[in-house]
């Protein structure tokens, strides 16, 4: 009854998208299945290069590191997140607003000057450091981003800031809607603050946890930028992401191939993650 | 809930402290920023030295890269807007033959990163001359924030007046009249948060335009922050001052509309 209406107005948008999404997208998984160094004929070689990420020692170690990332960017922010949340949310003090402000500004800021500003805090003389000599632990004290075990924690610990307030915040949300009287029978019963909190409180805010679970985890299997910034996958290879290896092996080494390749697995982990997360939504329901 | 003092005390000393860690970071970069270069500088003017700024914004090149960034933005949120407004309209107002499907299709450009699409992009785009212009590091943007306003469009659509359109239409306007003057203007809350998470995302990237523009004759500024650090080990202040210019804006536009920020970036959690 509308006609071509409704398309008419889906097809601008549609054409964009398509030719810059889309099209790529294939693009990605069809030069997956090629070895090319982005210059001269490339050669068929099927699933090799996806062998390759079970494989080979560099892809697996990227995996790796990322599998470390996710704690902290997603274990370490829920673990904080879900105790100052509950602590705030029981008793009402003043200047949340204030606190929600201040906790989530790291969500705005670009990555590349929170990568900036961290650099300068692990810097030889940077505040860590500086802090370290101050209360007398100057044995503690080293080069945080050329530490060939420390490195990869050091640049976890910033994903656990930028991550935990987004996490706070949004618990936060999730336990404002548990109405009071839960927590005043359960006090009546006799039960404590740990029984409640495990009891009422985290149950209370699964739907939160799993939204906040996949974004901090996509946050983490995305990271680009920040080791980048900080430790372009040094020292030696121990900072190694997968989103760094497809950069790394599409424009700097010549592999376009298992770049894309490497593409194809981040994304379809992307994607499984958030079908799992919307089988678990619509289970709730 | 009724609660000690103790643990009233204890919860303003927690608030603090993560505060205080939040802060940390900003406050030691502002501090870097505003602190004199060199020991000369250190003679001269008042104890905050925001010639920093200023030298950042020429010595650094950074009112190059701020430019770029407009330029980029404006094109990617202009061109997104319209676009993902009309498709949600398409789909919020209208239901017909392969709008699940083609929705689904929609739905699929959020959760696909950056990552994925950028290295046959890069390959394609040279292949066509475009790579160092501002199409080849705007378009692509411009088709991911279409794929999120277009769900965020949809949602809004879906959930407005229905009789509001259907007066409008008995009065005689067109399509294109409901859309643009009856509905848009009631939409005004939901697109400004679109609006704002469309520029925050573009002013943020920083993988398309390292890609996209080989000989960096194109930086956005997360782009030249970041080789500038690379270029100049040893300046730090002008560093510090670089990335100040470079997260102003969208801190700024967040100090002021932060409930966009947060209920949109909650709210539209499935992007990212």
């Amino acid at each position: 009854m509308y006609g071509a209406t409704p398309y008419w107005f889906l097809l601008p948008a549609f054409v964009v998208y398509a030719a810059f999404l889309l099209y790529p997208l294939g693009r990605a998984v069809q030069i997956s299945l090629y070895e090319w160094d982005g210059l001269s004929l490339a050669t068929f070689v099927g699933l090799a290069n996806y062998a390759d990420v079970l494989t080979d020692a560099a892809l697996r170690a990227a995996f790796g590191h990322a599998l470390v990332l996710i704690v902290f960017f997603a274990v370490l922010p829920l673990g904080i997140g879900l105790v100052l949340a509950a602590l705030l949310m029981r008793a009402r003090v003043r200047g949340l607003a204030f606190f929600r402000t201040v906790v989530f500004l790291p969500q705005v800021i670009a990555m590349v000057v929170v990568a900036v500003a961290w650099r300068q805090i692990y810097a030889p003389d940077g505040l860590l450091n500086t802090a370290l000599r101050a209360v007398g632990l100057d044995a503690l004290t080293r080069t945080w981003l050329g530490d060939f075990t420390l490195t990869l924690p050091a640049v976890g610990l910033i994903g656990t800031w930028v991550c935990t307030g987004l996490v706070t915040v949004l618990l936060m949300a999730g336990m404002a809607r548990i109405p009071q009287d839960l927590y005043e029978a359960a006090t009546l019963d006799g039960a404590g603050p740990v029984r409640t909190f495990l009891a009422i409180t985290v149950p209370s805010v699964r739907p939160e946890i799993v939204v906040s679970l996949v974004l901090t985890i996509i946050a983490a299997l995305k990271t680009f930028d920040l080791v980048f910034v900080t430790t372009r996958g040094g020292p030696g290879s121990t900072t190694t992401v997968p989103s760094y290896e497809v950069y790394r092996r599409a424009f700097e080494l010549g592999e376009v191939g298992s770049a894309a390749a490497v593409a194809v697995v981040l994304t379809a982990l992307i994607f499984l993650l958030n079908l799992a997360v919307n089988r678990i939504g619509e289970r709730e329901r | 809930m009724r609660v000690s003092t103790a643990e009233r005390v204890a919860n303003y000393a927690i608030l603090m402290i993560f505060a205080a860690l939040a802060l940390t970071p900003v406050v030691t970069i502002l501090v870097t920023a505003l602190s004199p270069e060199t020991p000369a500088d250190a003679q001269t003017g008042g104890p905050v030295h925001w010639e920093n700024l200023t030298r950042a914004w020429d010595q650094g090149r950074f009112g190059e890269y701020l430019r770029n960034s407009v330029a980029v933005a404006a094109l990617v949120v202009s061109l997104a807007t319209v676009l993902s407004t009309m498709a949600g309209y398409a789909f919020g107002a209208f239901t017909f033959a392969g709008s699940q499907v083609l929705f689904y299709v929609f739905l699929l450009g959020i959760m696909v990163p950056a990552e994925a699409i950028v290295v046959p992009l890069f390959f394609d785009l040279r292949y066509l001359g475009l790579t160092d212009t501002i199409w080849a590091i705007a378009l692509p943007q411009v088709a991911q924030s279409i794929a999120f306003g277009t769900f965020w469009m949809r949602a809004f659509f879906r959930g407005a007046n229905r009789s509001l359109i259907e007066a409008a239409r008995l009065d005689g306007a067109g399509h294109h009249r409901v859309l643009w003057q009856v509905l848009v203007p009631v939409a005004r809350p939901a697109m400004t948060t679109m609006v704002l998470l469309m520029f925050m995302w573009t002013w943020n990237e920083f993988l398309i335009p390292l890609v996209m523009s080989p000989t960096g004759q194109l930086r956005t500024a997360p782009l030249g922050l970041a080789l500038f650090q690379g270029q100049y080990t040893q300046g730090t202040t002008l560093l510090a001052a670089g990335a100040i210019l470079v997260a102003l804006p969208v801190v700024v536009l967040y100090l002021f509309l932060q409930r966009h920020f947060i209920s949109g970036m909650l709210a539209g959690a499935v992007r990212e």
